[in-house]
């Protein structure tokens, strides 16, 4: 493309997301011109939805933290053989679907779960309690606690050496490493990290969704999907969303305010000797800190799994249900992987431009930042805006497979663009000038130059997107009907009805797509660019 | 990949355009109405059978979501005909403006109250009742004020916002408690497992043993006994009495297929539809329609509870409110 159309793509791919993203708001903000916030205050439902919010999210972080600390110092002190499996293993509970991690936890903690086989074959009676606050703080440290753990034991692999010798000759016992050592390293990153849970927790649709057992356990984020679909009350969903919209762009001044850069550990590096390794109360401590964590993580995966290789299986995973789920599935995956790719690609060509050639820094920040602006919008939040904005317009549910991709897009925005801008800034560095005196321009330098050198991450970016929409169940909630089933929606429906076989079916086939991804990422990648948070 | 792609999806790309040569007739249900193992794919197969067309049920989650979703599509629903409204919502589904009259002779229908509409057909009724499994509860409550005392007894119901059952309890606290509904919703939420989108959830949760109470219909414990011969599940009769359900259809305005609408509905009280409601949707038929044995055996209401249409649309969203601040407190 000759230079002066430098600003062609960019202009495209930013007025296109921002049009997505202002369309809603507007919207939602037509929808409620007489609605303010006291009259969401007034009502005591709404009221405790939103204390029921900010309290589950607030206990789930707590919960997350107190357990990932100890954890983490475990880890870091001891080596055992699958640790290093163990960690990746904490990274892939990012990366799954809450709703599969659902699944796993109705198997192991549901009425006729392992944990109530269990009690039954010891002769106790078995109980409920799963449904309502303990379901969704167990399903909450399921994705968290190893998070936390991954990202704190970052910091304490970054203590220097030079720490932990100076601390073994001054003779220090494991509460004063853990005073001038592990917590000055870990109090950096708790602050950015506290605030990230908490925002996943606070807008976590489909647990609570799908563990929340009614209008007790209700938060804001299902609260504005039942006004639209259980109420029909466009104004309340507007209102409330709008809400979530504002507590979202708080929380994420904050985690900006509070995050510091967390330096990584050079890999490879052979790990120091701690003097508290060996005493025997650091042991016990150890084993019971490993034996309580990995008891609220492992079974959960493992019941995927168990469920997955069930002989009764087999018809079900015939059903043609499963595979138009699938198709479906996949489908939007692809269309919104590519189209994520596609406004990003375009907008990072125009930014690297502006930074590197007009020498405008700031602007090309700002180009980039708001091409992440979609952070602030909860998908949830972004559909009900999309929905009353085209309602009337066209036959909402008719579209429902373009939305959802437009959506689920939107939603993976940041993560390509984070994947993306490094490299492709690279290329222009390194190769501009080349380039411009061999005249290599437009097709020849995006074939010749462009391509070879971006493949890797390109793939990477897409196969992100691509799980992330393979996950969602938010967008679909909202779009989906009888004629638009994706995996996520269709195990959410099959564990509704208690079809545990139909739902291990669903969950297996889900766990194979999601898990193919995450393989192609961790493959196509491999080395230094394998952290992508 | 794409490859693979193109090859799963031919064979859906087939069958749907040889679907399209004949007429097809859409209606908005319930999941269990449509479901496998529920009557509609036997009444599907009746109505094909003599009408030329192709009968396609879209399920939704319950009763109330099918209202939901037609105001949400409004005049651009792909919907026919709507069906599994219920005599509660009459009122509220008639305002919506979407719903044309019937042509249908409502002479044969046999209803406890009669039935008297332009725009609703009913095809079938019940009682509504909180089943328990007898082997594993002895003394079961015999009145909602011996349901209230009992602390000891967890229970699973619907959500009146979607399901036509959970609206169902709703009103009936209402019609026993009026005034001090509020009070009874606090004592039910403390010993409530769940409140569930629609009633298969519920169900099916009550069967995997998750409560020992759920709400269903006096004519639930017919479908363990011809379908699985087992009689250990059972209705609670309750002294007060037991709210009535009356299950309606209605045609919808900007249908297509206004005479094959209208052909369903007259279909629908009759004996082709009818004979699959009380070993299918196990509730009433509504017209005179030889009864299985089990139904001998159901629980007979001591008395027949409701509210008139007007009523409830007057309350409907004020009650769900202060039931919503109940039970979340």
């Amino acid at each position: 493309m000759p230079a002066r159309w430098w600003w062609l793509p960019g202009a495209v791919s930013l007025s296109l997301i921002l049009l997505l993203i202002t369309g809603p708001i507007g919207a939602l903000l037509v929808q409620v011109p007489t609605f303010t916030f006291t009259d969401l205050l007034a009502d005591s439902y709404l009221r405790h939805v939103l204390w029921f919010s900010f309290y589950q999210a607030g206990l789930s972080t707590l919960l997350s933290l107190a357990l990932a600390i100890p954890l983490a110092r475990t880890l870091s002190r001891r080596r055992f053989p699958g640790r290093d499996l163990l960690v990746k293993l904490f990274g892939l509970s990012l990366v799954l679907p809450a709703i599969l991690a659902v699944f796993g936890i109705v198997a192991v903690h549901g009425r006729q779960g392992w944990v109530n086989q269990l009690l039954m074959a010891l002769g106790f009676e078995p109980f409920g309690y799963l449904y309502g606050l303990n379901g969704i703080l167990l399903a909450h440290i399921f994705f968290n606690m190893p998070l936390a753990a991954r990202i704190l034991l970052q910091s304490l692999e970054a203590i220097p050496d030079t720490s932990w010798r100076l601390a073994s000759q001054l003779g220090f016992r494991s509460h004063h490493l853990f005073r001038w050592l592990e917590w000055p390293a870990m109090r950096t990153a708790l602050p950015a990290l506290a605030s990230l849970i908490f925002l996943l927790c606070f807008t976590s649709f489909a647990t609570v969704m799908a563990l929340g057992g009614g209008p007790r356990s209700t938060t804001l984020e299902v609260a504005i999907y039942q006004a639209l679909r259980f109420d029909f009350d466009l104004p309340l969903a507007g209102g409330l969303a709008l809400l979530q919209l504002v507590f979202c762009g708080m929380f994420l001044l904050l985690q900006h305010g509070l995050s510091r850069p967390v330096q990584a550990a050079a890999p490879g590096r052979p790990r120091p000797d701690r003097p508290d390794r060996h005493h025997l109360s650091t042991r016990l401590m150890d084993a019971s800190v490993m034996l309580l964590c990995l008891s609220l993580f492992l079974p959960p995966l493992l019941a995927i799994v168990v469920a997955g290789i069930n002989p009764q299986l087999w018809p079900v995973l015939l059903s043609g249900e499963l595979w138009r789920a699938t198709l479906s599935s996949l489908k939007i995956a692809l269309g919104a992987g590519m189209l994520s790719v596609f406004f990003t690609l375009g907008l990072l060509s125009s930014s690297r431009y502006v930074r590197l050639h007009l020498k405008q820094t700031g602007a090309a920040a700002l180009m980039e930042s708001l091409g992440s602006i979609i952070l602030v919008m909860p998908a949830v939040v972004l559909s009900t805006g999309l929905f009353i904005l085209l309602r009337g317009l066209v036959d909402v549910f008719s579209l429902g497979t373009v939305l959802v991709l437009l959506v689920n897009a939107l939603m993976a925005l940041p993560y390509a663009l984070r994947t993306l801008l490094l490299p492709m800034e690279q290329v222009a560095r390194q190769h501009d000038r080349l380039c411009a005196s061999l005249g290599i321009t437009g097709l020849a330098r995006i074939y010749r130059v462009e391509w070879p050198l971006l493949r890797k991450p390109i793939a990477l970016a897409l196969a992100l997107a691509m799980m992330l929409s393979v996950g969602d169940l938010s967008a679909i909630a909202l779009f989906g009907s009888q004629h638009l089933q994706t995996l996520p929606w269709l195990l959410y429906q099959q564990l509704g009805n208690y079809q545990m076989t139909q739902a291990a079916a669903t969950a297996l086939v889900l766990l194979l797509l999601s898990l193919g991804l995450f393989i192609l990422i961790e493959r196509v990648l491999g080395g230094k660019h394998a952290r992508t948070r | 990949m794409k490859k693979n792609l193109l090859a799963l999806s031919l064979p859906l790309l087939i069958s749907s355009q040889a679907m399209a040569a004949e007429p097809t007739l859409t209606v908005y249900t319930y999941g269990s109405f449509a479901s496998d193992w529920g009557p509609g794919p036997a009444i599907k197969k009746s109505f094909e059978a003599e009408c030329g067309c192709q009968l396609e049920f879209v399920a939704l989650d319950d009763g109330v979501s099918i209202l939901n979703r037609l105001r949400l599509e409004g005049g651009d629903t792909r919907a026919d005909l709507v069906l599994g409204l219920d005599n509660n919502l009459l009122q509220a589904a008639k305002e919506t403006g979407l719903l044309s009259e019937h042509k249908v002779e409502l002479d044969g229908i046999r209803l406890p109250g009669g039935w008297n509409d332009s725009v609703f057909v009913p095809f079938d009724y019940g009682y509504f009742a909180f089943i328990y499994d007898a082997d594993k509860l002895d003394t079961p409550p015999t009145s909602f004020a011996e349901l209230l005392e009992r602390d000891d007894l967890s229970l699973l119901y619907q959500d009146p916002r979607t399901s036509t059952p959970g609206l169902g309890l709703l009103l009936w606290v209402q019609q026993l408690y009026a005034e001090r509904a509020s009070d009874i919703w606090q004592n039910l939420a403390k010993r409530t497992v769940s409140v569930t989108k629609g009633w298969s959830e519920a169900y099916g949760m009550f069967l995997e043993g998750e409560a020992d109470l759920v709400l269903s219909y006096t004519t639930s414990p017919a479908y363990h006994i011809e379908a699985e011969q087992k009689t250990q599940y059972r209705a609670a009769g309750f002294s007060e009495g037991h709210y009535l359900q009356v299950e309606v259809a209605a045609k919808v305005k900007t249908s297509q297929q206004p005479e094959l609408a209208d052909r369903f509905l007259q279909f629908m009280v009759g004996p082709g539809f009818q004979q699959h409601i009380a070993t299918g949707n196990w509730m009433y038929p509504v017209i005179d329609t030889p009864l299985p044995a089990s139904f001998d055996k159901l629980v007979q209401p001591a008395s027949s509870l409701s509210f008139s249409a007007e009523e409830v649309a007057e309350h409907r969203q004020a009650w769900v409110r202060q039931w919503l601040n109940s039970v979340a407190r």
